[in-house]
């Protein structure tokens, strides 16, 4: 019977055919809300459906100088990476499928894999535009992953645990507190922007500099799983900040938590949807210095007061 | 890092046209340029030959979508002057309205082009937006959005009623209000901003030395501009400013191109309130006697140039374009070199370029080497390519 | 003052407007008065002098004669037309006329050879 349930949890609730679905109606919303904001009409609601299939019955081509087993894999890597993370986060209540102390630091770096596979499929792929697009992934990787780590550690400090589930549990009882960690919310906002390559962090895949970066090799079911990935990523790193910073499902009754849930990843969707209206990309060197000397000692200080707070109020 | 050479074009996602640079890089940064021409030679010029002047204007109307009165009225000044044609003061103010009208959507595309180019689509969707408005009043006077054809020999097609003079000056007062947001929005927006000052340095030397026209040029403080230098058109009558600016890089080319935007509302609500009574056309003769002529606009993107040679027949004997794009082309190296491999579409976008209707030659290369084929050959070769694809273009 | 962002308060407004997308099949804008569209020939203006023919930059119409009586027919090649309009101009008589037809596509390329009579 447990077999039978994993199974479950795994492929349909909340596992792949609820992600997949789910990542589609925010890949939706997003680009609808940025259609909005530009005075435009936005795609219809199947239109994310549409493309993927679309994708799928599309020819594969891959280079003659790539390595056809890397290419083929890589995208399975970055989708599976990202499910597994799903498994760990607190969705309907506050305590996740699977939960161990630490899955914090699980889930963070599942989130980092895509970006790995991201670096490996343009770097395997050997044409010119996605080996500088993958070199810019991982320049951008070190830009914002010490921020968004260190952001992700004020909460994990001040409930002092490292599980996801623990530490929503954690500020359900105390819901004062998510007020201290405002500042740690923004930037992880802004970090999650940069590690899901979006405007004004979309300096890996800028379309107009280099094509489509580490996927201009790309094509068919290949890049239809890889550009699923990317939709599933958001929702990923959605809930992730949502558990983390809002608060998750404040332990309702798991129908009410549910819609919680959806509320929150959907603001969540909307603000970075946001973000990429209203900002221009900017230069790699840009959003290092941006990254390390704004956005790293902002999170720092978040961090400072966590401790302060840890140590004179609880 | 060693050093690389990437391929940009003839195909690439930030060229709206085919044109082929070979940049050298060392990790992100260009080292050196290259710039290959003649992607998309037409052979209008040649064409020119073959056709009347009344059918001229059409073709050469058509050199370009984005500037085609300019080069109308380029090319008909210069038939005009060989003519000894004088035209009416109303046909001259209602040219020259039309110009202006055009550089504004000349001006507010490329503002929306330029944000496209740094990934700012917000002020691309915004700035093409209200580019609608000159597009719909401009075909609202002339019956089309683009390629107006306005222009006729000895004058203009169409009158601007009041009607529509009343349109133009609503649309201007929209703009003007328009116009004055984006410059806050372009100047404020660190992000956009950032991303334009400083890249694509030109110093004035450079510009001089390499020949550049237009915005690029007034944006290197060399305040040069064919509508006050050699006043054509309206523009000996009417009151405007050139616009420079001393920044010498990209964001000055922005403040240039929107401070002009400004500028030329002024100038439209001033022609548009002191317009002259007068007759649209004069007669001019379908023979055009023997003579030759050269012609100098300002279009938005610099100076154009046009020598027409009449021979006493119906149809010209020689029609030499120079685009304003190609005066530019030779700044685009120096401006690339030491940038950002990040900075070369918004380089390449700042100089307005416009590279089908630069080319002039094509060589073609086979497979042992370059060949000089004349134009029958050409000809022959080009129908039968378009035979063996089922197109009859014999006819033409 | 410089700050990311600027342009916020105009993106708010304008989620909030309606959008500026015509829907064209289904929703269509005005067309100008002096649109210029297809031609319109009227035969028993024509006198066949043939300067439409003479001055059209794409060799798009042709004036035929039918039958003895000066009666004229035209043909216009939609898809060789560049649709500015100087065989109206070029007219004498007026025979020619802008209409504000735009939407000739068709399969078909024969079809596209429009025969006024």
């Amino acid at each position: 019977m447990e077999i039978v349930w994993t199974l479950l949890y795994m492929l349909v609730f909340p596992g792949f055919l609820f992600l997949t679905t789910y990542g589609m109606i925010c890949e939706w919303v997003d680009r609808k809300l940025y259609a909005r904001f530009q005075s435009r009409l936005g795609p219809p609601w199947f239109q994310p459906e549409a493309d993927f299939i679309k994708l799928l019955s599309k020819e594969e081509i891959i280079p003659e100088a790539a390595n056809p087993v890397m290419f083929r894999l890589l995208p399975l890597f970055a989708l599976a990476s990202v499910l597994t993370a799903f498994l760990y986060l607190p969705i309907w209540n506050t305590a996740a499928i699977y939960s161990f102390s630490g899955d914090l630091i699980v889930v963070f770096y599942l989130l980092t894999i895509p970006t790995l596979t991201f670096f490996l499929a343009g770097w395997h792929s050997t044409s010119l535009f996605a080996t500088l697009g993958s070199v810019r992934n991982v320049t951008q990787l070190f830009a914002y992953e010490v921020p968004l780590l260190i952001s992700l550690l004020g909460p994990a400090l001040l409930s002092g645990s490292w599980s996801l589930s623990e530490m929503n549990q954690f500020f359900v009882e105390r819901p004062i507190l998510l007020l201290v960690n405002i500042i740690g919310f923004f930037v992880a906002l802004i970090a999650v922007q940069g590690k899901l390559e979006r405007v004004p962090f979309d300096i890996p895949e800028a379309e107009t500099e280099i094509v489509a970066g580490s996927f201009t090799e790309f094509s068919g079911k290949l890049l239809g799983i890889f550009r699923l990935a990317i939709d599933l990523e958001l929702v990923v790193a959605a809930t992730l900040i949502s558990v983390v910073f809002l608060g998750g499902s404040f332990g309702l009754h798991p129908v009410l938590g549910f819609i919680l849930f959806i509320v929150k990843t959907l603001l969540i969707v909307a603000i970075l949807a946001l973000f990429r209206t209203v900002m221009a990309r900017i230069r790699i060197e840009q959003m290092m210095k941006f990254c390390w000397r704004y956005l790293a000692p902002i999170s720092l200080f978040q961090l400072l007061i966590n401790i302060l707070v840890k140590a004179w109020f609880l | 890092m060693s050093e690389i050479k990437i391929p940009i074009g003839p195909q690439h996602p930030a060229l709206k046209e085919p044109e082929s640079f070979s940049l050298t890089l060392e990790g992100e940064r260009i080292i050196d340029a290259e710039v290959k021409l003649g992607y998309n030679h037409r052979g209008i010029e040649k064409a020119c030959e073959s056709r009347n002047y009344i059918q001229d204007i059409y073709l050469i109307e058509r050199i370009c979508g984005i500037c085609s009165h300019s080069h109308s009225t380029c090319f008909v000044q210069a038939v005009e002057e060989i003519a000894g044609v004088e035209i009416s003061a109303r046909a001259q103010f209602i040219r020259t309205i039309v110009a202006e009208l055009e550089r504004i959507h000349s001006h507010l595309l490329w503002l929306g082009v330029a944000g496209h180019e740094v990934g700012f689509d917000t002020l691309f969707m915004y700035a093409w937006r209200d580019r609608e408005a000159v597009l719909d009043i401009l075909a609202l006077i002339s019956g089309n959005r683009v390629n107006y054809g306005i222009n006729t020999l000895g004058g203009v097609r169409r009158d601007i009623d009041k009607e529509q003079s009343r349109k133009i000056l609503e649309i201007i007062k929209q703009l003007t209000e328009r116009t004055e947001y984006y410059i806050k929005v372009a100047t404020n927006e660190p992000t956009f901003s950032g991303r334009l000052s400083g890249v694509g340095k030109l110093s004035t030397e450079k510009a001089k030395e390499l020949g550049a026209v237009g915005p690029t040029a007034r944006a290197s403080s060399i305040e040069r501009d064919v509508r006050r230098d050699d006043p054509y058109g309206a523009y000996a009558q009417i009151p405007f400013k050139v616009i420079t600016d001393n920044h010498a890089d990209v964001l000055g080319r922005t403040i240039v191109r929107v401070f002009e935007l400004l500028e030329s509302y002024k100038m439209l609500k001033y022609l548009v309130q002191n317009m002259p009574e007068g007759a649209l056309t004069v007669k001019v003769p379908r023979r055009i006697p023997a003579g030759e002529a050269i012609s100098r606009y300002e279009a938005p993107r610099g100076e154009d140039i046009h020598y027409v040679r009449a021979n006493g027949t119906e149809m010209p004997e020689r029609v030499k374009v120079r685009a304003p794009t190609l005066a530019n082309l030779a700044a685009i190296r120096e401006m690339l070199r030491g940038g950002f491999l990040a900075d070369f579409p918004i380089v390449i976008a700042a100089i307005d370029p416009c590279f089908s209707c630069t080319d002039r030659a094509i060589q073609l290369v086979k497979d042992n080497g370059a060949e000089t084929v004349d134009w029958r050959q050409l000809r022959d070769y080009s129908i039968d390519w378009h035979k063996k694809r089922g197109i009859d273009l014999s006819r033409i | 003052m410089k700050y990311p962002g600027k342009i916020l308060p105009e993106v708010l407004k304008t989620a909030m407007k309606p959008p500026v997308t015509v829907r064209y099949p289904y929703e269509r804008t005005e067309i100008p008065e002096g649109f210029r569209g297809k031609i319109h020939f009227d035969a028993k203006l024509c006198i066949g002098c043939k300067m439409c023919m003479r001055d059209c930059p794409a060799k798009a119409v042709e004036i035929e004669k039918i039958g003895e009586d000066k009666v004229f027919k035209a043909t216009f090649y939609l898809d060789h037309c560049i649709y500015c309009a100087q065989c109206v101009d070029s007219c004498p008589k007026k025979a020619l006329a802008s209409t504000p037809e735009f939407e000739l596509a068709h399969y078909q390329r024969d079809k596209l050879a429009d025969i006024q009579k």
